[in-house]
């Protein structure tokens, strides 16, 4: 008894260790993120700066004044959607899961197609400023305005929850920033940007950090790709050969690994099932992501900065081009690490993966404790700050439009607005949506908000995408559809989240825990027992194991505690309705039935009617689009 | 929001040069959107439902379902391609045709890019 006292002492330092999470950046090298940071800062501040001046019309702030040219458009589009999930996130899932992580990144990419033959064109020549400005062109005007922006802030907000909540994680698992601190420093800086350079400002921080993130990963390709000769089979063959990713097949598949030589282990790695094991959910995902990206209104946004449909069309392909091949170097990342640096470290720092890239960066430079490694960390730290304020600007600037733009100037005001109400509204919205957002982030601190992403995907293909579509391609598309599908679409998203494994169910959590407690603490008192008769070689490992155990113990009892007293989940269920994690397969179809009887239920809109020529006239010709614009 | 126009949207909807682009448009584009989506999704039903096909090793370590995630690449970027070709060369050289006759103002104005 008096023995294993003492030994839990000597846990003791290994714990507050665990518990004061440092970050990957050690302290002494954290000077050289915040110089890298820094540097990125004073950049884009200085093109906020020269932006500013030029921000005068509320088409200025919006949409840049039309005068964003198709190559720069596309770097933006990429900039916008590369978010620190997809970046940081499936390099990680590639590095812990192999194949699965790879096969989980093409929807992404395909979602650009759906982009690009239905939606970038069209919406170009129909829009002006917002996604309600498509919806309001040949429907009652008010209340597809208020449809669509009510859609808009609700997608808008969605997303930049999980930014905002996920990017304060990121910032002090990668640098070990106080949660709270990175949520102001990215919700100020983020202000900056867009209230005083609106859309100009917002593209070419977007530019900059895609160009960035582009370079990194390519030296950063290079450096781990180099020692195979630039060969694909060499490459793979080295991660099936290592011992490593040999081991995290077998701690993955459990009991099969015994029959299976390490070569077979090692190849396991490169085959899907490891990570997506629900076909049907992948398939709801994959919905949600190809359909659902075209209806986000941050990337639809993009779309009213280009002159003509030609440079929207030249942007897309430009952002497939860069997202695509930015995608095929996440699978060298996310391999290399899985080599050089492995599973048990990467999921040391953090579970999900995130820490694969930098981790991997770190040890390319030099490893832990040189100069170089700690600058190609600091590197890709800065490059993460700098994605996560680049996406919530354009996120930001997507949701204060729909408030300033579609609610404020377009029903409160009637179109009636002299130019500079236009600015100041745009400017004071901004400033309303962004002190939301930091709100909202240090609001949810701690909670769970890796599904949220898919779920503004899923509410963005169920809403936003039916309702444009078919105004845009559907004469008899009308207000009554507009409204019901943005109703529809979203409600049933949300609604099938809220019912689905992905919220916490007490009773799950506290059995899971106390399984947990119960074999960490037998395991742990087990250990202890022969600690002092092990040789000092075995007490390392051991020692090692019981930080292990002393940490899943501690996760355990704070989520028993979390859960203490309740037993249902947060909309009253004791367990999930559904088995679906994603609910696109669902409520995708819901939402195109419901524009479609809701237009055919609505009495019949002459001006819908009317005005279809019109629309259809324009979207496909772009005439009498953009004249403004035109230099 | 629209301000009356003196383009006659009706006209131009029956003219029958308008109404060869938007038949020609629309079957094109559609059929890539649905060759696009097939595509896509043969890949998680292939890698639940095909899981010894794709574990067939071709190149070394190279297997049937890693050359298949690529091939989704490939094709996203080759259907890409292709609209852009056809769009440059045909949509937008139709578009402009009746753009020119009905614009009222500046017959150039709009779509005429390169």
């Amino acid at each position: 008894m008096n023995k294993s006292l003492v030994l839990f002492l000597m846990l003791l330092p290994g714990m507050t260790l665990a518990a004061d999470n440092v970050g990957a950046v050690a302290p002494q090298y954290r000077f050289l993120t915040f110089l890298v940071f820094g540097a990125i800062i004073a950049l884009t501040m200085f093109v906020t700066y020269r932006a500013a001046r030029r921000v005068h019309s509320a088409s200025d702030f919006y949409t840049a004044g039309g005068g964003i040219s198709g190559l720069q458009n596309g770097w933006a589009i990429a900039g916008d959607y590369l978010s620190a999930a997809s970046f940081l996130g499936i390099a990680g899932l590639i590095s812990l899961y192999g194949y699965d992580g790879f096969m989980y990144s093409v929807g992404f990419l395909v979602a650009y197609i759906t982009v690009l033959l239905v939606i970038a064109e069209p919406c170009r020549n129909i829009g002006k400023y917002t996604l309600a400005d498509i919806l309001a062109y040949r429907n009652d005007p008010k209340k597809t305005r208020v449809a669509g922006a009510l859609s808009v802030i609700t997608v808008s907000t969605i997303y930049l929850t999980a930014q905002m909540v996920g990017g304060g994680v990121l910032v002090k698992t990668l640098i070990g920033i106080e949660y709270e601190i990175s949520v102001v420093v990215v919700g100020i800086l983020m202000l900056a940007y867009v209230l005083f350079g609106g859309m100009v400002a917002t593209t070419w921080v977007q530019i900059i950090k895609a160009v960035l993130l582009v370079l990194a990963s390519l030296l950063l390709v290079v450096l781990v790709w180099a020692p195979y000769g630039f060969s694909l089979p060499g490459f793979l063959g080295a991660a099936v050969s290592d011992p490593k990713v040999q081991a995290q097949v077998a701690r993955l598949i459990g009991d099969p690994a015994s029959t299976m030589t390490a070569e077979q282990l090692g190849q396991r790695f490169l085959e899907p099932g490891l990570y997506l094991k629900d076909p049907l959910d992948q398939i709801s995902l994959g919905l949600a992501l190809v359909l659902g990206t075209a209806g986000l209104p941050h990337i639809l946004m993009r779309f009213f900065t280009v002159p003509t449909a030609q440079e929207a069309r030249k942007s897309v392909i430009w952002a497939m081009a860069i997202i695509g091949g930015f995608y095929v170097l996440t699978i060298f990342l996310g391999l290399g690490s899985a080599i050089n640096v492995g599973a048990p470290a990467i999921s040391a720092i953090d579970k999900g993966g995130n820490m694969a890239a930098p981790l991997l960066a770190q040890y390319l430079g030099g490893g832990a404790d040189s100069v170089l490694g700690n600058l190609f960390l600091a590197f890709v730290a800065a490059v993460a700050f700098a994605t996560i304020v680049a996406v919530v600007a354009g996120l930001v600037l997507a949701a204060a439009s729909a408030i300033a733009h579609d609610i404020y100037v377009g029903v409160i005001r009637d179109m009636h607005v002299t130019p500079q109400e236009q600015v100041r509204a745009a400017r004071i919205s901004t400033v309303v949506v962004g002190i939301l957002a930091i709100t909202i982030g240090i609001a949810a601190k701690g909670q769970n908000v890796a599904h949220l992403v898919g779920l503004a995907f899923a509410v963005a293909a169920s809403a936003n995408l039916p309702c444009i579509v078919l105004t845009l391609y559907w004469r008899r598309c009308n207000t009554g559809g507009i409204i019901a599908g943005m109703v529809v679409g979203t409600f049933s998203a949300i609604a099938m989240v809220l019912v689905s494994p992905n919220m916490t169910y007490p009773n799950k959590v506290r059995t899971d825990s106390e399984k947990i407690v119960a074999t960490a603490t037998l395991e742990r008192d087990a250990l202890m027992q022969r600690f002092a008769d092990a040789t000092a070689e075995e007490q390392i490992t051991m020692q090692t194991r019981l930080d292990k155990l002393q940490k899943d113990l501690a996760k355990a009892q704070e989520d028993l505690q979390k859960v203490a007293g309740q037993t249902t989940s947060m909309v009253g269920l004791e367990q999930p309705l559904v088995a679906l994690k994603n609910p696109g397969i669902v409520s995708i179809p819901l939402g195109f039935l419901a524009v479609f009887f809701g237009s055919l239920l609505w009495r019949r809109d002459p001006r819908a009617d009317a005005l279809w020529d019109e629309v259809y006239v324009r979207q496909n010709t772009g005439i009498g689009a953009s004249k403004t614009q035109q230099h | 929001m629209s301000q009356p126009t003196p383009i006659n949207w009706a006209a131009i909807e029956a003219d029958p040069r308008f109404q060869h682009l938007h038949r020609r448009k629309n079957r094109f584009l559609w059929s890539l959107m649905a060759f696009s989506l097939f595509y896509y999704f043969l890949l998680p039903l292939g890698s639940a439902y095909t899981p010894e096909l794709f574990r067939q090793q071709v190149w070394g370590p190279l297997n049937v379902g890693l050359l298949f995630a690529l091939s989704e690449f490939i094709v996203a970027w080759g259907v890409a391609v292709l609209y852009s070709r056809r769009a440059n060369r045909e949509f937008d050289v139709l578009a402009a045709e009746i753009v020119a006759t009905y614009s009222p103002a500046k017959p150039s104005a709009g779509a005429r890019h390169e």
